[in-house]
């Protein structure tokens, strides 16, 4: 009998005659936010990133000022001249975002046009996210529902961070070490 | 290549006396499950449907155990046509030569890893290892934890039985390139530990991770972690090999939006960890294969009252409650799941053919604070009580004495012994082994220094639960 086999025969004999459960969900699943630009950009800085909240015309000139000289990955469908083309060399990434939820301050890439591939938003230090304030929604349900599965999906939430040695928090672990968010309104 | 727990010898009560008695492990430990406990409850605290997300984590882990045998084909089917290879394996010993049989088809003989539990279950490193593979761990602790060659001691912070000078002394013997004047500053530690594995990252072709969730309907993966080694290991290389429990398996997509809510914050006491990456089947070119893994889990699902820690999801909520855990630490407990979680499912995994494993059933005072934590509500004191019920004699009632005999050696502890008694409905004191007088022969024995004993209750004892 294959492995397979004999799992499921396994499972099959134990819960034979076992009661199934329905599921209930009395959780929230929306939730009425008068200000979610605002509760969003709280919760961003509540885990040490950097945020902007400007106007979506003034964006251009704001990620000139933030980047410098920087040699900046600009990902294949992000709306901006030039950028650095490798990798390995390059001081940070600029994305746009699929979704940001406000209650949790997370930032989700789908790795779609102008969110760049999944090492180029990794392997930077430093990665400035533009989100715009029609992306943000209020809470993870609202979230769930608006991802897409079969895209590869990156929660992002302050940037890398561990405790491991005594319980102090450091930031900037392997992950970028500096976080910065731009809300457009 | 650290050791593994497979057959680690030494009993429940032997183990706890030895580590009692480590006062920099007592330290850390007070200090990080205090901690941590705080931050959980702040950030539980803030969510008004908790109790429902909670009831809703339950029913979905019940329900999808209930039909585990459909949801496993229907994750193979959308893995598969998702690009995706998917094994199945019943022990560990099968699932390790499946991994070693697909590093050593890539040709690589090295491997990076995300720290998972079911790996270390199944001692993948040593199995490895044996062929001629070096697994290396990238996950800070368990970096620490490998380069000492010592054992994880918490299922969230595994080194933090180590203080900062020991971490330093580790890294300048085992990192070469390290400079001597490294100090212990934690940012100082993680920049080295940053540096050494950076070039590994880019350079490993092969990287081996556990999940935290699997979705049946879509065919996702879900790794929650801190540190981003996570998604360098699940981003980077060519090969990525995940090997999971079969408990790990939801439904649906949307449970997620339950299941994103209560660990984060069960766990980390975060509203959301740093980073949760998702993937469905072979993603940006990558050769993906997922390992089924039962290894015991068909057997904990036959039994009734236990099969409920299988909705387990490792938050570690309840090894920071525990009055027990908090004096002893992990390594007491002989098993990759330390703490109330492991007290119920290591002896259900393994059976309790061992003497240390007869005696985590009785590596409990019951007095439930566990179970209050518990974001998909297991009742750990009633399967520890079941479990006790079910112990091979002699040695349950040695191990089960000694315990008894700290629990009881005591009148406040006797009360709290009794309220958890009153709590599980009069289970208690018929399964409680041996007569009142058997104690009172034990409670003389000096297991647990009495002083401290006296530190923990002025600290408020199980009382002071988040
Ligand atoms: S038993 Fe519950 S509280 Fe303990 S680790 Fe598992 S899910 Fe968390």
């Amino acid at each position: 009998m294959s492995a397979r086999d004999e799992i499921l025969a396994r499972i099959g004999r134990a819960v034979a005659g076992a009661q199934d459960v329905e599921i209930p969900r009395g959780y929230r699943t929306t939730q009425q936010v008068d200000d979610l630009v605002g509760l969003f950009a709280e919760r961003v800085d509540d885990y040490r990133a950097i945020v902007h909240v400007i106007p979506g015309g003034d964006v251009p000139a704001r990620i000139d000022e933030l980047t410098g000289d920087r040699r900046m990955i600009v990902p294949d469908g992000f709306d901006r001249a030039g950028g650095w083309p490798e990798l390995g060399t390059a001081d940070g990434v600029i994305t746009g975002c699929a979704v940001a939820i406000a209650e949790t301050g997370t930032i989700v890439l789908d790795h779609g046009p102008g969110q760049g591939t999944r090492a180029q938003t990794l392997v930077p230090d430093y990665h400035l996210c533009v989100v715009r304030a029609t992306q943000i929604v209020a809470c993870v349900p609202e979230a769930v529902a608006r991802l897409d599965p079969s895209r590869p999906l990156t929660w992002i939430s302050g940037p890398s961070a561990t405790s491991d040695i005594e319980l102090n928090r450091v930031e900037g672990v392997h992950g970028p070490r500096t976080l910065e968010v731009i809300i457009s309104t | 290549m650290s050791a593994t727990f497979l057959g680690m010898p030494g009993n429940f009560p032997k183990n706890a006396s030895q580590a009692v008695q480590n006062s920099q492990l007592r330290y850390n430990l007070r200090k990080a499950t205090h901690t941590i406990r705080g931050k959980r409850a702040g950030v539980v605290a803030e969510l008004p449907d908790w109790q429902e997300l909670r009831a809703a984590g339950k029913a979905i882990k019940d329900h999808t155990l209930r039909n585990l045998d459909r949801y496993l084909v229907m994750m193979e089917e959308a893995v598969t046509s998702a690009g995706g290879t998917v094994h199945w394996a019943r022990d560990a010993a099968e699932a390790n030569r499946i991994v070693a049989g697909l590093v050593q088809a890539t040709g690589e003989r090295e491997v990076v890893k995300v720290k998972s539990m079911a790996t270390q279950e199944i001692g993948l490193n040593e199995a490895l290892a044996e062929q001629g593979i070096a697994a290396y761990e990238t996950d800070l602790a368990e970096l620490i934890v490998q380069l000492g060659d010592d054992f994880p001691s918490h299922i969230l912070v595994p080194a933090i039985h180590r203080n900062r000078s020991e971490i330093r002394e580790i890294f300048l013997d085992k990192m070469p390139e390290v400079p001597e004047n490294l100090t212990d500053d934690p940012p100082a530690l993680t920049e080295a530990a940053r540096l050494h594995l950076r070039e590994r990252f880019l350079r490993s072709k092969v990287a081996i991770s556990g999940a935290n969730f699997m979705v049946a309907e879509t065919g996702t993966l879900v790794v929650l972690e801190s540190e981003g080694n996570g998604r360098m290991c699940l981003t980077l290389p060519e090969t990525l090999i995940s090997v999971v429990g079969i408990e790990k398996l939801l439904p649906s997509w949307r449970d997620l939006e339950v299941f994103l809510q209560l660990l984060p914050r069960s766990s980390t006491g975060e509203r959301m960890n740093p980073y949760t990456s998702m993937w469905t089947g072979a993603v940006e070119g990558q050769d993906f294969h997922l390992v089924l893994l039962d290894n015991g889990r068909t057997d904990v699902l036959a039994d009734e009252v236990g099969r409920q820690a299988l909705r387990c999801i490792r938050c570690s909520a309840c090894l920071n409650v525990c009055p027990v855990y908090e004096r002893v630490g992990g390594h007491a407990y002989g098993s990759v799941y330390p703490g109330p979680i492991g007290a119920i499912l290591t002896p259900q995994l393994r059976g309790m053919s061992s003497e240390l494993d007869a005696s985590l059933p009785f590596a409990s005072s019951l007095c439930g604070a566990c179970y209050d934590v518990c974001p998909v509500a297991i009742d750990i004191p009633e399967v520890l009580v079941d479990l006790r019920s079910k112990a091979p004699h002699p040695a349950a009632e040695r191990a089960g004495m000694k315990v008894a005999g700290w629990i009881l050696n005591d009148h406040v502890r006797l009360a709290k012994a009794q309220r958890a008694a009153t709590r599980l409905r009069g289970l208690l004191p018929k399964r409680l082994p041996g007569p009142a007088s058997a104690w009172t022969d034990t409670r003389d024995l000096p297991e647990i220094p009495d002083e401290s004993f006296r530190d923990w209750w002025e600290r408020g004892g199980p009382d002071e639960r988040a």
